[in-house]
Formats: structure tokens, sequence, C-alpha cells
């Protein structure tokens, strides 16, 4: 048999292709270009990458939109007009994102460790510390990820969706790993997501089995194909097999949506990682997975028969419910700032689980609103987070003063950096005149659509009592007076006490002060005043975008909606 | 008009609006040129006014009313609002006033204000109150005349509690804005009810299909625009604030409180004028609202010794005027509009005299500490004068013209109306004369009953038999000049407005032509009478307050006078009848929330947080219990779905 060559339609790849291609062009330049213009090469390099695949989605935009889809080798590679819509989200996100990663602040270093390999306390990170290495590995292992994120939700074959899952989770790994303070924190955050990443991995491979299993395919239209033959003998023969088999490759990407109860990672995770990681974690890889949630299990969900199909959404209801509950409640409890960001993300994991009842474009649409908003709050979010800093008693600047204790009063040392935090907590909660208002209308709208108005109902409720722990966060920056740091002093004091806790990462109160012990002694700590740093203008740069943006999307929303909209088209149909 | 003119619209409110905003947002470094910004400001949105009227006359009369769209404000479903500007010579005529009577008392304040150190702060609340007022008139729809409705609103409350470091200032700030509220919920409803009636709430919607709607639908809308413009405008029952407003600053009083804002209400009924058309039954009521809050005013102002308020009571009776004339259908509309145009010039020209006065005796507004200033003031003295002519409605200064209009078109009509309403318009003028004679009188003329230092005395407040110690000096020129240009309206608009009945032609695009009905007595009997009322007032007031001596305490009187003296118990009443039943509903809404809704609450708050304790546990730290609960969790949802939908995975 003679090999015939595909012919490959190097357009279709080009939003994925030149993100891959510069992180390649990046680990050369690790290897290649002297140290002191390496930063700035990488730096540049990424963002132009980012760029140009934003620029390649709007030049596919009008094709995909008049085909309605597009692709590569039998699917492999597919662009439908949603995908389209969350690459363009993603990449977005991740410029943003990436100007946080690039922010030294005033104290000339970013959020990553010298050099990630050093075994935290030795001399030997000690020595790579004053000798001033920079870790710039993080930008092509940033795009590597992006680029895994941007095909996650671009393809119809499910075992490409496992290989992107795998390419955007691994340097994601890696990235958890690096930050430069509370290392050891760092370091298990980035542990327990590999090994919880796996076993979610594992969940999701053992769905594709299962759907192969039934359908003799990896490809998804090929498999609604053969679902969908009427009287056919699958769905007749196999229903446990087909609904075990969509509901285990659903899981997988609930793991890594944050979904509950498949959530327990990610408040240990997100306050481990370096701050700029999370914010970009939280706001891309929710935005890809979504994506692919959408995509797959939306696809895969027009093959069920009805009964199967109401098995799905009744999984579907259970988790949106409880994801709702526990984002929100948990969340109240929280003293961690960046724990509470976690906690508001799982919740917003549950508003997006609301739109996916009904399994409709409507839903689509709702849900492509929904993390673009959700994402510019949230990197905005975190990047507020990087800037607010703890000092000790010589003025030498520490980590991130992520107790909130630290926070009170933080509307009059920097009015401008609580007004965007206020406005980004707001649009989270969903008040009226931020994006998060019209997100949450867009995704409750869809579920009463769908007839799930107790879903609905539910999701209201909830945002009511999400409202009050982004509000207590106000009040505490805006009203309440600045407290000479007992609480942070006590706080240390307990976790000296406390240190049976095998891992670091316990819940509460204590974690923030027990990680702060792995850098600096419980005693400098106690003196810690909070100081709010300068940017070297790419993180306000980020914070302005990001809250531009959501006012923008809050007050003139139809714009953004028209064009999600447009891009509500999942499946490669013609229009 | 051509479309360059009508597109100059947007900044007649923009003008001053940017002028308020620098001087808010600039702050204390603008305080030396500020005042001048403002003044500025106000002066350059009379001249945009200015070409944007040139340019109407100069058009055919059916070609003067223009509305220029803006942007596309709200637009779901039903309810499509749009940022329009109504031109047309009802709304010029008070861009008109508001401007050149703003300009005016802008510059009379930067004399007046200019020892207080919060000047700047006082023109750009004067900035803002300017472009409110211009969105009030030239909105193209109810809900835009509501912005600007609620931003004179807000900077009436703001300009009155100004020297807020005084609380009874700051109170007074309070009961205005409070009894502004109860009358804009008449104009939420009223927009309502066109909403629901008309589809929409823009003029042209709601004015064009007034007349095809229900009556009783008609009526109520009717009767709440009444309940906003009594709001606005200090009419009973909503009257009692005004009064207590005159704490502010003397060209606030002026400006917002006599000129321009108190007559918001009598524009808002005007404009409507087809609706009420439609609501006889309404007109009546506003007619008998206007005629008794004419008689309220006029009776307090006869008792009042603080220049201001007898000012104030004046203004609210004089408004009673332009309300009868409005409820007295299309024949009234016009003649309310230029009795508010007169009363706008010699109405402000009075405040500021007495701002004057003020200013010479110290910011002391007893008039029973005055007397014999005419000779000190004489420029304040001519110019209140005249203004007090006018008031009168002696020919031929300007209120005479205007005011007998009203008159006579209060006896027009049939059965008892036209003697009930065109009687107390009678009256009206008679104690009108009276109380402003009163004032002038009791201010310029008699014995002076204040001492200069040189006369012998002992202290500030202690001459002998407790007359104070004064140094009157007449005001800058500053101040002169607006009074003297305001002087000059109130001598000649009437007579230059009225000539071959101009204005009425003028504003008939708006109010319609009205066919002219003879009044139930021959027009040369009800100028006699009322000249005669009026000559009567003024010598009784000449009598008692010019050759007598005036006490320096109020005498003990008899009870009709002592009520007038306290507004006739109107905060009694309103007490009474408004905050008592209030105040026992909010107790026990208070008591009913506290043990029910608090306690329910706080219960579910407690609930969450020990459900987040609880589920904060959960979250250990130890990676092999979240794989295990990650697990468990696939367990549970296929157990969920196993018991929602019966069969599913078995």
């Amino acid at each position: 048999m003679e090999f015939e060559a595909p012919v490959i339609d190097w357009a279709v790849l080009s939003p994925v292709l030149v993100v891959l291609a510069a992180g390649v062009v990046g680990v050369l330049i690790e290897a290649f270009v002297p140290d002191r213009v390496r930063r700035a090469v990488q730096v540049v390099l990424t963002l132009a990458a980012l760029v140009g695949s934003v620029v390649a989605v709007a030049l596919l935009w009008d094709r995909v939109a008049t085909d309605g889809f597009a692709f590569v080798v039998n699917g492999t590679f597919l662009l439908t007009p949603f995908t389209l819509g969350i690459q363009a989200v993603v990449a977005v996100l991740a410029i943003l994102g990436v100007l946080v990663i690039a922010d030294r602040t005033r104290t000339g270093d970013d959020a990553f460790a010298p050099t990630a390999a050093a075994v935290p306390g030795t001399t030997y990170e000690d020595a790579a510390r004053e000798a001033g290495l920079q870790q710039t590995e993080i930008y092509p292992l940033v795009l590597f990820a992006t680029g895994g994120m941007l095909l996650f939700p671009a393809t119809d074959n499910l075992i490409v969706l496992f290989i992107a899952l795998e390419v955007l989770s691994l340097p994601l790994y890696v990235l958890c790993a690096t930050a430069r303070r509370r290392r050891l924190l760092s370091q298990e955050a980035a542990f327990k997501y590999f090994l919880l990443g796996s076993f979610a991995s594992a969940i999701m491979l053992f769905g594709i089995a299962l759907v192969y299993g039934f359908a003799g395919t990896v490809s998804l239209e090929t498999a609604l194909f053969r679902m969908a033959q009427p009287g056919g003998p699958i769905l007749e023969l196999m229903p446990a097999l087909v609904i075990a088999g969509v509901l285990l490759i659903t899981v997988g990407l609930l793991f890594k949506i944050g979904a509950a109860p498949f959530h327990m990672w990610t408040p240990d995770v997100y306050q481990g990682a370096p701050t700029p990681i999370t914010g970009f974690m939280a706001a891309c890889v929710k935005a890809a997975a979504v994506g692919a949630l959408v995509r797959v299990v939306f696809t895969l969900s027009l093959g069920l028969d009805e009964e199967l199909r109401r098995n799905l959404e009744v999984g579907l209801w259970a988790v949106a419910i409880l994801t709702m509950l526990v984002g929100t409640v948990a969340g109240a409890v929280q003293t961690d700032v960046k724990r509470l960001l976690a906690y508001s993300s799982i919740a917003h994991a549950g508003f997006l689980t609301v739109a996916f009842v009904g399994f409709s474009e409507t839903g689509a649409q709702a849900v492509l609103f929904y993390v673009l908003a959700y994402g510019l709050a949230t990197l905005g979010a975190f990047a507020v987070v990087t800037l607010v800093r703890e000092q000790d008693a010589d003025g030498v600047v520490l980590g991130e003063a992520t107790h909130l204790s630290h926070w009170a009063g933080l509307a009059r040392r920097a009015p401008w950096l609580a007004a965007a935090f206020s406005l980004f907590l707001l649009s989270m909660a969903g008040i009226p005149l931020t994006a998060g208002f019209i997100a949450k209308f867009g995704v409750f709208s869809a579920a009463v659509v769908a007839g799930a108005w107790p879903l609905a109902v539910v999701g209201v409720l909830a945002s009511a009592v999400a409202v009050f722990f982004y509000v207590r966060l106000i009040v505490l920056m805006v009203l309440t007076p600045p407290a000479e740091d007992a609480e942070g002093a006590q706080d240390a004091e307990v976790a000296t006490e406390g240190q049976d806790a095998p891992d670091l990462a316990a819940d509460g109160a204590g974690s923030s002060a027990a990680a702060g012990r792995t850098l600096a002694p419980a005693r400098t700590l106690r003196r810690a005043p909070v100081v709010v740093l300068s940017s070297r203008g790419f993180a306000t740069v980020a914070i302005v975008i990001c809250a531009v943006g959501v006012v923008l999307l809050g007050v003139v929303p139809q714009l953004a909606l028209d064009w999600a909209g447009q891009a509500a088209s999942f499946r490669p149909v013609q229009p | 008009m051509t479309m360059q003119t009508l597109s100059l619209a947007p900044w007649l409110v923009a003008t001053p609006l940017i002028g308020a905003a620098l001087l808010l947002l600039v702050g204390r470094r603008s305080d030396r040129w500020g005042h001048w910004l403002g003044v500025l400001a106000s002066t350059a949105t009379f001249v945009i006014g200015l070409v944007i009227l040139l340019d109407m006359l100069a058009a055919d009369p059916d070609q003067r009313v223009g509305v220029h769209t803006v942007a596309s404000w709200i637009d779901v479903g039903p309810l499509q609002v749009d940022v329009g500007f109504q031109v047309d010579p009802l709304s010029m005529t008070f861009v008109m006033l508001i401007t050149l009577v703003g300009s005016l008392i802008h510059l009379y304040s930067v004399a007046y204000m200019s020892h207080d150190r919060d000047r700047r702060r006082f023109f750009a609340y004067l900035n803002l109150f300017v472009a409110a007022m211009l969105l009030l008139v030239l909105a193209d729809s109810y809900l835009l005349l509501f912005v600007g409705w609620e931003g004179v609103g807000l900077a009436s409350f703001l300009l009155i509690g100004f020297w807020d470091h005084h609380l009874p200032n700051a109170v007074a700030g309070k009961k205005a804005f409070v009894m502004n509220r109860v009358g804009d919920m008449g104009l939420i409803a009223a927009m309502m009810l066109m909403l629901a009636t008309f589809g929409g709430v823009d003029f042209s919607t709601v004015l064009g299909s007034a007349g095809a709607a229900d009556q009783g639908t008609t009526t109520a809308i009717g009767l709440l625009l009444l309940l906003a413009a009594c709001g606005k405008s200090a009419q009973l029952p909503l009257q009692a604030w005004l009064g207590d407003a005159m704490a502010g600053p003397t060209p606030v009083s002026a400006l917002i409180h006599a000129a321009t804002m108190v007559t918001a209400g009598v524009y808002l009924l005007v404009r409507s004028g087809p609706v009420l058309e439609a609501a006889p039954d309404a007109q009546l009521v506003i007619a008998v609202v206007g005629a008794l809050t004419l008689l309220f005013g006029a009776v307090v102002g006869c008792a009042k010794d603080d220049i201001k308020k007898a000012l104030a009571a004046s203004t609210m009776s004089q408004i009673g005027y332009m309300m009868l004339a409005a409820g007295l259908g299309p024949v009234g509309y016009a003649f309310a509009i230029f009795h508010l145009v007169t009363h706008g010039f010699f109405k402000a020209g009075l405040f500021l005299g007495a701002g004057s006065v003020m200013h010479a005796m110290d910011d002391d507004v007893n008039m029973r500490r005055f007397g014999g200033l005419a000779r000190l003031l004489p420029v304040t003295a001519i110019t209140m004068g005249l203004g007090w002519l006018a008031i009168l409605g002696v020919p031929p200064f300007s209120g005479f013209y205007s005011k007998d209009k009203i008159i006579e078109a209060a006896f027009v009509g049939e059965g008892w109306r036209p003697w009930v309403f065109g009687t107390v318009a009678l009256l009206g003028a008679g104690i009108t004369a009276y109380y402003m004679s009163r004032l002038f009188f009791m201010t310029f003329m008699g014995r002076r009953r204040w001492v200069t230092e040189l006369a012998g005395g002992a202290g500030r407040e202690g001459g002998s038999d407790g007359t104070p110690v004064r140094h009157p000096h007449e005001s800058p020129w500053l101040m002169t000049l607006p009074m003297i240009v305001l002087a000059v309206g109130s001598v000649g608009l009437g007579f230059a407005l009225n000539a071959g009945e101009r204005f009425v032609h003028f504003l008939e695009p708006v109010t319609g032509h009205a066919e002219h009905h003879d009044p139930v007595l021959p027009i040369w009997l009800i100028i006699t009478l009322t000249l005669t009322l009026v000559a009567a007032g003024l010598a009784l007031a000449f009598v008692q307050y010019a050759m007598r001596p005036v006490p320096t305490t109020p005498p003990p009187a008899p009870a009709v006078v002592r009520a007038a003296r306290v507004d006739l118990h109107q905060d009694d009443v309103n007490e009474a009848v408004v905050m008592l039943p209030g105040k026992v509903l909010t107790r026990s809404l208070v008591f009913a929330d506290r043990t029910a809704v608090d306690a329910g609450w706080l219960g579910l708050a407690g609930g969450v947080g020990r459900f987040g304790t609880w589920l904060r546990g959960l979250q250990s730290g130890y990676v092999r219990q979240y794989a295990a609960m990650t697990l468990g969790g696939l367990g549970v949802i296929v157990l969920v779905i196993w018991l929602f939908s019966g069969q599913g995975a078995s």
C-alpha cells in the first residue's frame, strides 16, 4: 500500500501553530541567547506569538463563520465557530496573563524562583538568588500550555483531545512549582496538582476507551453518526456503556474546570502556585476546559436518546448544585485571599455548569460570554494580589500579603488598586453594570430555556450568598481601618504550635503563615506591615485592560453578546 | 430652524455641566479663579441659547419646533427612550430665563460669596443646577426630564444645606429633599402609567395619543403629574419645605427657589397640556390647588417678619397664580408662562435686593430691626422698589400685564368656577399688595430700628430697647449691576412681551391657539377692581408700617395672625398626618425586621458559616483524601443519577 501524504491546510492550524512554534523557538532562545537580553526577547516573543494567534483567529473568523467549520486530516484538527471563539478568549486572556507574569514590580524580582530545581532552603538556592538568576523558561512553558489550551477544544478526535489535555497540563504542573517565595507550598501544590491531574486524566482516558468500546471510533462525529442510527444497536444494547463513557469524559473535563466534587485540588494549587500563574490558570484553563467540554459532551449528548440524556443532565444538575454550594459556602469562611479567589473560581465553575444543562447553542453562547467575563475579572483580581506585599521591619519587600487582615484599609493606601479590585469582585458577584451580571444572566436564562428553572433559582440564591463574601472583602478594604497586624502575628503563633499537621497547605488561617515560615521566620512576619508595590507597567496595563473590559462588557454588552451568538455553533455543520 | 443651530442644543446642557465638573474635579487649586469659570460657563450657555432663539425667531412659526436626537438611551423591548432635546418656543423661553437670570445671579454671587472659603464649590453647584434645569426643560421625554428633575433636586439640596455646619440648614436641606421625593413618586408613577397606556414616555408619543386615551387614565396621569408639580413648586399640600429652604445663601433663593426650579412644576403641567385637556377633573383639581396655595402663601406672607421667608411665601402665592392659570386649560397656559417669566425677573430682583439688605445689615433677616434704609442703600431701594411695583401689578410694570391676564382668564367660564377662581385671584392681588408693601415699608421707610455705634450703644446687640448696632452700606457694583438689569426687566418686560400679544403668539406652536372667551365680568371692571384692591392693600400697609412706628418684637395678635406666623401650622399638620403614622409604621417594621427577618438572616449566615467550617475540615491537605473524594464524588453522582432517573446506569 502506498503512503499518501495528507493535504494539510496550514492556515487552519495557524492559531495553535504560531503559539507552539514560538514555544519551540523559546526553548532555543534559552540555549543560545545571552543572559542579559534573554528575558526581554522571551517576553516579546511570547506576546508576539499570542497576538499572532489572536490575529490568526480573526483572519479565520469569516471563513469558519461562512463554512461552519474547517478541518485538517479528517478532523484531527477541527475548527468550529465555537472553537474559534474559545481560542480567541484563551489567547486574549493569555496575553493579559503574560503581562502579569512578566511584571517584576519595583523590587526587580518576578514571581518565580531563581532556579526552581534547587532544593528549598539550601545554600545553592541562596547562591542562585544572590547571583540574580532568573528562570526565563517560564515563557516557553506558558506558550506550550497555551498551545495545549488552544488545541483542547479544536479537535474531533478523542485521542488528540487527550494529548491536548496533557500538553496543557504538564507545563502547568511545572509552572506551579516555580514560586519564588513559599517554595515548599508551591512544590507541594505542584505535586498535588500532578497526582490529581493524572488521576483525572486516567478517568477521562477510561471514558474515551469506553466510547471507543461502543462506537468503534475515536472520532466524535463518527461516534455521533453511529449512535444516531434509528433503532441502532448501540443505544439498545449497551446503554450503560454509553452513559458511563460519556460520564467519565465529562468528569475528566469537570476536574479541569474545578467543579465539585472534583474541586479539591483547586484551593491548594491556586494558593501554592505563583500568583501570576494562578491567574493564568484560573482564567485560561477554565476557558479551554469549558470549550472542550462543550465541544465533546454537547456533541455526544446529541447522540443519546432521551433517557440517557436525562441521566447525564441529572448528573450535571448534581454537579452544578454541589459546586455552587461548595464554592460559595466554603468561600465565605476563607481568610486567605488566594484561597478565597480559588473558591470563587469553584463557584463560577458551578454557574458555568448551570449553562451546560440542555446542551444547546444558547448554553454555548452563554458559556462563551461567561468565560470571557469571568476570565477578565479573575485575571485582574490575581494581578492585584501580586502587587500587595508584606514588608519586614527593614523595609525589605517579602511575598504577597494574602491574609485577609492585611487587606484591611487598603483603599486608603492604594485607592485606585482597591477600586479596581472592588470592581473585579463586584463583577464576580454579578452586580449590574459589570460583565459578571450579564454573564450570570446569560447562564441562568440558558438554564431556564432548557427547562431547568430550579437550577437557575439555586444559582441565584448561591449568587446572593456569594455577594456576601465578595462584599465582605470590599468592606474590609474600604471601611475597616488597618490593624497593626495583630491577627497576622496570632496566626503565626498558631501555626508554630500546630506543627504536627503533615501537609503545609492545611486549609484555613494557619496555612498562609505556615507557608511564610519556609521563607522567613515567623518573628519577622509579625512585624510585617503591608506595602503596595507599584508595578513596572505590565501588570498595571493588564489590570486596566481587565477593568475596562469588565465595565464595557457590563455597560454595552451587545457587541460581545452578538459575537458570542455568532460563535454559538459548536458542531461542524453548515450554517 | 436650521439643523446647525438645533445641534447646538446639547451644548446648552453640556457647557454648565463641564463647568461644574471642572470646578469639582480640579478642587482647591481652582479656588482663585473658579468663580469666574462658573460665570463664564453660565454666560456662554446664555449666548448659545440666544443664537438658537434668534434662529428660531427667524423661522416661520410652524417651523419652530424641533427635536435633536443625540443617541439611543434605553432600548429594551417595548421601552425605547432616546436622549433627545426638544427645542421649541416653550423650552427656549425657559432657556433664556434660566441662563439670563442665572448668569446675573452668578455674577452677583461673585461678590456675595467673596468671603466664603467654599465659594468655588458654591459655583460648581450653581453650574450643576443650571445644567440640570436646562436638561429638565430641553428633554424630549418624561424620563429624560426626570433626570433633570432629580438633578435640580440634588443641586437644590446641596445648596440649601451649603452652610451645613449649622444644623438647621442641614435639616432644611433634608426637609426639602424628602418632600420633593414625595412629589417624585408622582412623576415615576405617572411615567409607569404612560408606558402602560401609550407604550412610551417621550413627549411625541404621550402627548400625541393622549386625546384618544381613556379619561380615567388621563385623569390619573394628570393628578400624578400634579403631585410631582406640587412637590417641586411648593404647592399645597407639599408646600412646607420652601420657607425652610431660605436657609441657603440668598443667590440660591433668588435663582432656584424663586425664578427657576420652583417653576418646574408649572413647566411640567404646561408641557403636558394635551394630557390635561383629556382630563377635565384633573384640570379642576389643579386650579383648586393653585387657588388655595395662592391664598395660603399670601396669608402667610402677611405675618412673616423674616424678609426672605416673606418673599418665599410670596413666591408660593405667585406660583399659585401660575398653577391656577395652568388649570384653566389652553387659554391659561400662555398666561401662566408669561407670569412665570415676569415673576422670574422681579422676584429674583427682590431676592437679590434682600440679599443686598442682609449684606448691609450683618446678615440680619428680621425686618422689625430694619427701617429707614432707603437713603443709605439707594440702588437697592430703587431696584427693589421697581420689583415691588411690578409684583403689585401696578401699570405699566411687568407684573400688571401678566397677573391681570390670569385674573381675567380666571373669570372666564361657566357656572360657579369663574366666580370662585376670579374672586380668589382678585383677593390674592389685594393681599399681595398689602404684604409686599409691608415688606418694602418695613425695610426702607419709617424710623430706623437700629443704631450706629456713633449714636450710642453698648455692644453689637446692645442698643437701648434692644435695637442692634449696624453699619449699613451700599453693596459693590458686582451686586448692584445684576439688580439693575433685573429691575429693568421688572419694568419693561411685561409691556415688551405683551405688545400685540407677541408672547402668546410665540408660544402658540406648543400651547395651541386658544379661542378668546369673554370673562363673566367686563374687562374694564376687572382691571378697576384689581387696581382698587391693590391700592387699598398698599394704603393699609403704608398706614401701618410707614406712618406708625413698628415694634421691634412681634406684638400680641389675634389667633389667625399667630397661626400665619407659624405658616398656618403646616409643620404640625404634616407631623400629625404623615410623620406620626409613618413613625409608628417604621417602628413596627423595625420590630418585625429585628425579630423575624434579621433572626432568619442571621440564622442563615450562621448556618453558612458552620457548613463552610465543616467543608473546610474536609479540605485536609492530604492528597490521598482528595483523590478518594474525587472517586467517591463520581460514585455519588452515579448514585444520584440512578436515584433520580430510576433506571439509567443499571
